[in-house]
């Protein structure tokens, strides 16, 4: 029982030991108010290119919507069901478009130096996922129960075997391919990927190589630049007080910015409607 | 500071340029539809292959000489299989990267003695031949140099004979292993091989790693392998079988295997996995390699995915 004469604690000191706090403020800290669903883009993102974020993302998840449903009836059924082969085909194909988005998309980025301004985590998380999902997709092959596994398995364990990592992980062993395939690898791929989104909404869209602060106007545009945001009815909307990256202030080592809520006698164009872009 | 990080370090924050209307939600519901009818189209019109896995009992009635064969080569020690070093013997030193004996040092871990797992112990508990009873007397008494003797002379003569037939092999002293290659035939033509290797002493026959290896000490999977472009030296690692695209992804992994010196090394393995970690690493590191991460500046491809940013500013 606490002494009544003892002086309450301030509520600083009472909630300075407090986990689930410190786990909250961590969460609200990754990604700035506003960013993790964010109804604006920067106005540079006009390119075709920024759509292969977001259909990589997709194709991901047509693999795992078909490889779900191959798993319900188990490894044999697309043996000896027709519906179980188009299923399978579904997969397969999914799977080729996934890695046909995942490498324009790893592409446009290297062309854009996607890592600047503090982003290279985000570039390292998209290319642990790309590896990730290579090996996600060499164990598909080798428990498809078929010619092409048994070829695609003895032939390579040499190259394991050779590293040292066939003691360990034995591509011969369908049993441990297939669990390695349809659950530790995908948790693993998933997880990557949602770091990597989270990143990507945590920093915001990188601006053009060589853009400077002095590029932006401060004192706001005509709201019109007959770019793509034009022609589908949009408006470049001059800059506002954005919630800032956490990052990147301390990189161009300006202080910290503030977000400030707008004021509502401020014009609608001047929202403080965070911005943001596409993975 | 160089130039180069000092325009690193002045990316500005993209927050603190102008914006304009876009829905994340929708674009990605576009997306996954698009995705999704793509993937559905493309599976109704080129469908998957799946050509049927090989069974010991389709390769004995289709190439029995490559099972007698493969029989006699296990037992001699002279198949892939029991010459082959960690993670199933210590009959090789297995392969290096430089000084690094990577194979070596992960050690036996899946033992396998081809001649007993893959030959002997199958005919043992399956076989009831008399003749095969009576050849493996002979050889579980004879000693390891007489038995890998009979064995070896005994493929030597296979190998001899025209199309490896064993009733064209020359006269000579072979001991029991005719009749114990016969038996194995004989084991894989009936269909009971593949358990014998894989549930011989357990209900749940999940790991089929022997099987596997004896399949691939023959000639025959190759032979078909090949025969569809698949073989190591065809780019065959990121093939599947029929017209479809496989592993494209892996094309770099393929190309070292077409190219010396790893065409040609006896350490081929190591070396091309030592050097795919080497780029992989390398890659997932690009944002802090000086050098590469200056590439984008200068093959200005950025140029064109901003061209309307660069005419405003």
């Amino acid at each position: 029982m606490t002494a009544p004469d003892s002086a309450p604690q301030s509520e600083g000191e009472a909630q300075s030991g407090s986990w689930t706090i410190g786990l909250r403020n961590r969460i609200a800290r990754t990604v700035p108010p506003g960013q993790a669903l964010p109804d604006r883009q920067p106005a540079y993102v006009t390119s075709w290119i920024y759509v292969f974020g977001v259909l990589c993302l997709a194709a991901f998840l047509c693999t795992l919507v078909s490889g779900f449903v191959l798993a319900i009836k188990g490894a044999a059924w697309w043996h000896t069901s027709g519906v179980g082969h188009f299923v399978n085909s579904t997969h397969l194909w999914s799977v080729e478009l996934f890695f046909a988005t995942m490498v324009i998309h790893l592409w446009g980025k290297f062309f854009m130096a996607a890592w600047r301004g503090k982003r290279g985590l985000t570039w390292a998380t998209g290319a642990i996922a790309f590896l990730g999902s290579v090996g996600t997709a060499f164990t598909g092959y080798l428990t498809q129960s078929n010619f092409d596994s048994q070829w695609i398995s003895t032939q390579a364990k040499d190259g394991l075997n050779a590293a040292g990592i066939g003691a360990f992980f034995n591509v011969l062993d369908s049993g441990q391919m297939l669990l390695w395939h349809v659950t530790l690898l995908p948790l693993l791929v998933g997880v990557i990927i949602v770091m990597h989104v989270i990143m990507v909404r945590r920093h915001g869209v990188v601006p053009p190589i060589d853009a400077e602060l002095a590029d932006v106007d401060p004192e706001g545009s005509d709201g019109s630049d007959g770019s793509d945001a034009d022609r589908a009815g949009g408006s470049v909307t001059p800059r506002v007080p954005a919630p800032p990256d956490p990052d990147a202030q301390a990189a161009v080592g300006a202080p910290p910015l503030t977000f400030q809520p707008a004021q509502p006698a401020e014009p609608v164009g001047a929202q403080p409607e965070p911005s943001g872009g596409r993975s | 500071m160089t130039r180069m990080r000092a325009r690193t370090t002045a990316t500005p924050d993209s927050h603190l340029f102008p914006t304009r209307p876009y829905d994340l939600v929708k674009e990605f519901c576009i997306a996954l539809l698009v995705m999704a009818l793509l993937t559905l189209v493309l599976a109704a019109v080129f469908s998957s292959p799946d050509e049927k896995a090989i069974t010991l009992q389709s390769w004995a009635s289709a190439a029995p000489n490559d099972v007698v064969a493969t029989a006699a080569g296990e037992l001699a020690g002279t198949t892939t299989s029991a010459s082959y070093g960690a993670p199933y013997n210590t009959a090789d030193p297995g392969q290096k990267l430089g000084p690094l004996a990577l194979q070596r040092w992960a050690g036996v871990r899946i033992p396998i003695d081809s001649a007993r797992d893959l030959v002997i112990d199958p005919l043992t508990v399956g076989s009831s031949d008399p003749s095969v009873s009576a050849a493996l007397s002979t050889w579980n008494g004879a000693s390891a140099d007489q038995q890998q003797k009979w064995a070896g002379d005994y493929s030597t003569a296979l190998a001899a004979a025209p199309d490896g037939a064993p009733s064209g092999v020359a006269h000579g002293d072979y001991g029991p292993v005719p009749a114990l290659a016969n038996g194995e035939l004989a084991l894989a033509k009936s269909g009971a091989l593949e358990g014998l290797l894989t549930s011989r002493t357990t209900f749940y026959a999940a790991d089929p790693t022997r099987p596997l290896l004896l399949l691939a000490d023959g000639s025959y999977l190759e032979g078909i392998a090949r025969a569809d472009h698949l073989g190591g030296d065809q780019w065959g690692m990121m093939n599947e079988s029929g017209n479809y695209p496989g592993q494209p992804w892996l094309w770099l992994y393929t190309f070292w295997y077409q190219i010396d010196p790893f065409a040609s090394s006896g350490n081929a393995d190591a070396l091309v996995w030592g050097l795919m970690a080497l780029l992989s690493v390398a890659f997932v590191l690009v944002p802090w390699l000086p050098g590469v991460r200056s590439i984008p500046r200068l093959v200005r491809v950025h140029r064109l995915i901003w061209r309307r940013w660069y005419a405003e500013h």
